[in-house]
């Protein structure tokens, strides 16, 4: 079968059991996604952009079913005063989720806003659309066209408490799609937690708008459900002084791709994104990074960290486009793994294409085992390996973590990694 | 209390014998010094006796009261009692310096039967501890060894020293890189230290350590062996006249 051929047959396969919802504000929108997806096609294994993740589960029809992690552990942030909203299995849980007013924002529900002119038609799979290019990424406009439900926000002043999504997978088979758009208004702030795993398998997008002199971050921890699947899209535009910061904490699941496309329109602004994961076994783990400086004097960074075993494979595929006029630009990029034995592997692809001339743009990449020497050291203090190896793991991922900005959800990960860990070893 | 027996060490991946038969007993109570030229095998011993990777025991033994050291692990020797302030310290970015000791503390305490030091416990002895030795809190916060200078690497392990308790403590060249103030400042944290239950190995180029620090005997090591042992004019022998005398003498 030709590539192309491939590609259209993966995608009316893909489309043959879904129906595109028709009507209200968003409706332009799912059919301009629609038929981006018809001309784009979905992923396949010879698509380089997906040349070291393989695309079919995530494509095909129907989701491999995958067996729900049962854990007592408290769940994520649970210590947290935030503003809850529960799907299970994509379905919006209003009796789980908290009252959605609160001062200085405005949320809806994607299934229930159904305003003929929605203020969210401005950002709803536009940012999606903006960022096919220069690369295509067919299964945001897939979501975008058929997503059912997802959270509205428009943050219009300072919010108290963070926003957490949370995403419960109980059915074996669910396949679930959401859409969420955020727009967080001029010098207003916000902070969103996504927590657990969604689904067998998860399409999530997220468009963020961010005016000038906005704030938004981010926090993710995606389930430990180990068959679980997802691909995921955060789509992020930046206006003047703005800042953006996601981190996502993976821990187990046999597929995960998530990509991060973040355009900074306006000067001054600064974007962080980074990422913590830690892959036992059959375990496939995706980070794409796309980051377009469009302005004067903006800052960027990426910082992942992988920690591999028993065949887990970590991917990382960066990339930083200065356009020509984007002086002044510091763009800074690091992808590290850790592999426990010699079964892993981590695959990684910098790239940094440069149109302006007074730029600073670094990236580095690494792959290593556990430092020996420190190892030792740490054993003659009387530390057994098992946990001396624990702690320098654990170190290594502290070193992503610290990207984020707020000490609260900084420490919660930290302690709730060293708990994984800790329980791996017992 | 160390007793070594007749030790034969190469490395592990090269046809290289590095100790040819050393043999050694350190008794509680007392300080012993191993002077020697450079290569003559004295950071080997410290290693094998410790339990890094990388030598093969040919022949010979070592044990730390009854405790055959060559047979266990390296917490398991630290937990018997034996502790090595290395030459070089090491520097683990990530891992700050009082979890680092308070990890080590209590997984040896866990490891020996004992009751594991509570969080307050553990920094209020830390904390005295840290005072003698000019530690302040700032650089027990930070991670371990990072950005540390030379001396306040040597005076951290000092501090672990003090705060692990051994038996049985090995000083690698810890006067290396040290000025005047430094090293009198660590001689002082080993010297606080001295106890009729606790043996110490000093290994040292220079005689200068053992002003401060007071040996009971000086060994001379020279190409894998012991060949010769005295009082602590030895030192002050090699001091004057460096190590060709000797050396012919014994050849």
């Amino acid at each position: 079968m030709s590539a192309v051929a491939e590609t259209l047959s993966v995608t009316d396969e893909r489309l043959a059991g879904l129906t595109l919802p028709a009507g209200g504000w968003s409706d332009a929108a799912r059919k301009d996604a629609f038929s981006r997806l018809q001309s784009m096609g979905l992923p396949n294994r010879r698509d380089e952009y997906w040349k070291f993740t393989r695309p079919d589960t995530l494509t095909q029809a129907l989701p491999v079913p995958a067996a729900p992690f049962v854990t007592d552990e408290v769940p994520l942030f649970d210590a947290i005063d935030r503003l809850k909203i529960v799907f299970v299995d994509g379905v919006f849980d209003a009796e789980a989720s908290d009252d959605l007013s609160l001062e200085g924002i405005q949320i809806d529900r994607l299934a229930a806003a159904d305003a003929d002119i929605h203020w969210a038609r401005d950002v709803y799979g536009v940012l999606e659309a903006n960022g096919q290019k220069p690369v295509a990424r067919s299964l945001a406009a897939l979501n975008t066209a058929f997503a059912v439900d997802g959270v509205l926000i428009h943050v219009t002043g300072a919010v108290i408490k963070p926003i957490n999504m949370i995403y419960l997978h109980k059915s074996e088979t669910s396949d679930v799609m959401l859409h969420h758009v955020i727009k967080v208004d001029a010098g207003a702030s916000l902070t969103v937690l996504e927590t657990g795993p969604a689904a067998a398998r998860l399409n999530n997008v997220m468009e963020v708008d961010i005016a000038d002199g906005a704030a938004f971050h981010h926090a993710r921890a995606q389930g430990r459900d180990h068959e679980r699947r997802a691909a995921t899209h955060m789509f992020a535009r930046l206006g003047a002084e703005s800042t953006f910061k996601s981190f996502t904490l993976t821990a187990n699941g046999v597929m995960t791709r998530n990509e991060c496309i973040i355009e900074l329109t306006g000067d001054n602004a600064n974007a962080t994104v980074g990422g913590a994961c830690v892959g036992d076994g059959d375990f496939h783990h995706d980070d794409t990074v796309f980051i377009t400086h469009d302005a004067v004097n903006c800052e960027s960074r990426q910082v992942f960290k992988k920690v591999l075993r028993n065949g887990a494979t970590g991917v990382f595929q960066g990339k930083i486009l200065v356009k020509a006029g984007a002086q002044k630009t510091d763009g800074y990029q690091i992808s590290q793994s850790l592999l426990l034995d010699g079964d892993s592997q981590f695959l990684a692809k910098p790239e940094l294409e440069i149109y302006a001339d007074d730029v600073i743009c670094s990236h580095g990449s690494t792959t290593g085992a556990i430092d020996e020497t420190a190892l030792f050291y740490l054993q003659s203090r009387g530390v057994p390996k098992a946990v001396a190896t624990d702690l320098l793991t654990l170190s290594f991922l502290t070193e992503a973590v610290e990207e984020i900005e707020d000490e609260t959800l900084r420490a919660e990960i930290n302690t709730r990694m060293a708990s994984w860990l800790e329980r791996r070893g017992g | 209390m160390l007793k070594i027996n007749n030790l034969h060490v190469k490395l592990e991946d090269e046809d290289k014998q590095i100790l040819k038969g050393v043999n050694l007993e350190v008794e509680a109570g007392k300080v012993h010094a191993i002077m020697g030229p450079n290569g003559s095998g004295k950071s080997t011993l410290s290693y094998v006796l410790s339990g890094r990777g990388g030598y093969e025991v040919t022949e010979g033994e070592a044990h730390l009261g009854d405790v055959d050291l060559l047979d266990i692990e390296p917490e398991e020797r630290a937990a018997a009692g034996l502790f090595l302030a290395f030459q070089y310290p090491v520097e683990i970015p990530g891992v700050g310096n009082m979890t680092f000791l308070r990890t080590a503390v209590n997984a040896q305490r866990k490891a020996r039967g004992e009751e594991e030091m509570s969080a307050a416990e553990f920094l209020k002895v830390v904390r005295a501890k840290a005072k003698t030795l000019k530690i302040d809190a700032e650089m027990l916060k930070r991670p371990v060894n990072v950005g540390f200078s030379g001396g306040e690497k040597k005076r951290n392990e000092i501090l672990q020293m003090a705060m692990l308790e051994p038996k049985m403590c090995i000083l690698d060249e810890t006067d290396s890189g040290l000025d005047v103030d430094a090293m009198k400042l660590v001689a002082e944290g080993v010297n606080a230290l001295r106890d009729e239950g606790r043996g110490f190995l000093i290994i040292t180029h220079y005689q200068r350590l053992l002003d401060h620090i007071k040996p009971d005997y000086v060994h001379i090591m020279a190409d894998g062996r012991i060949i010769k042992t005295g009082g602590p004019e030895l030192a002050l022998e090699i001091e004057k006249n460096g190590y060709a005398d000797i050396l012919a003498e014994v050849a």
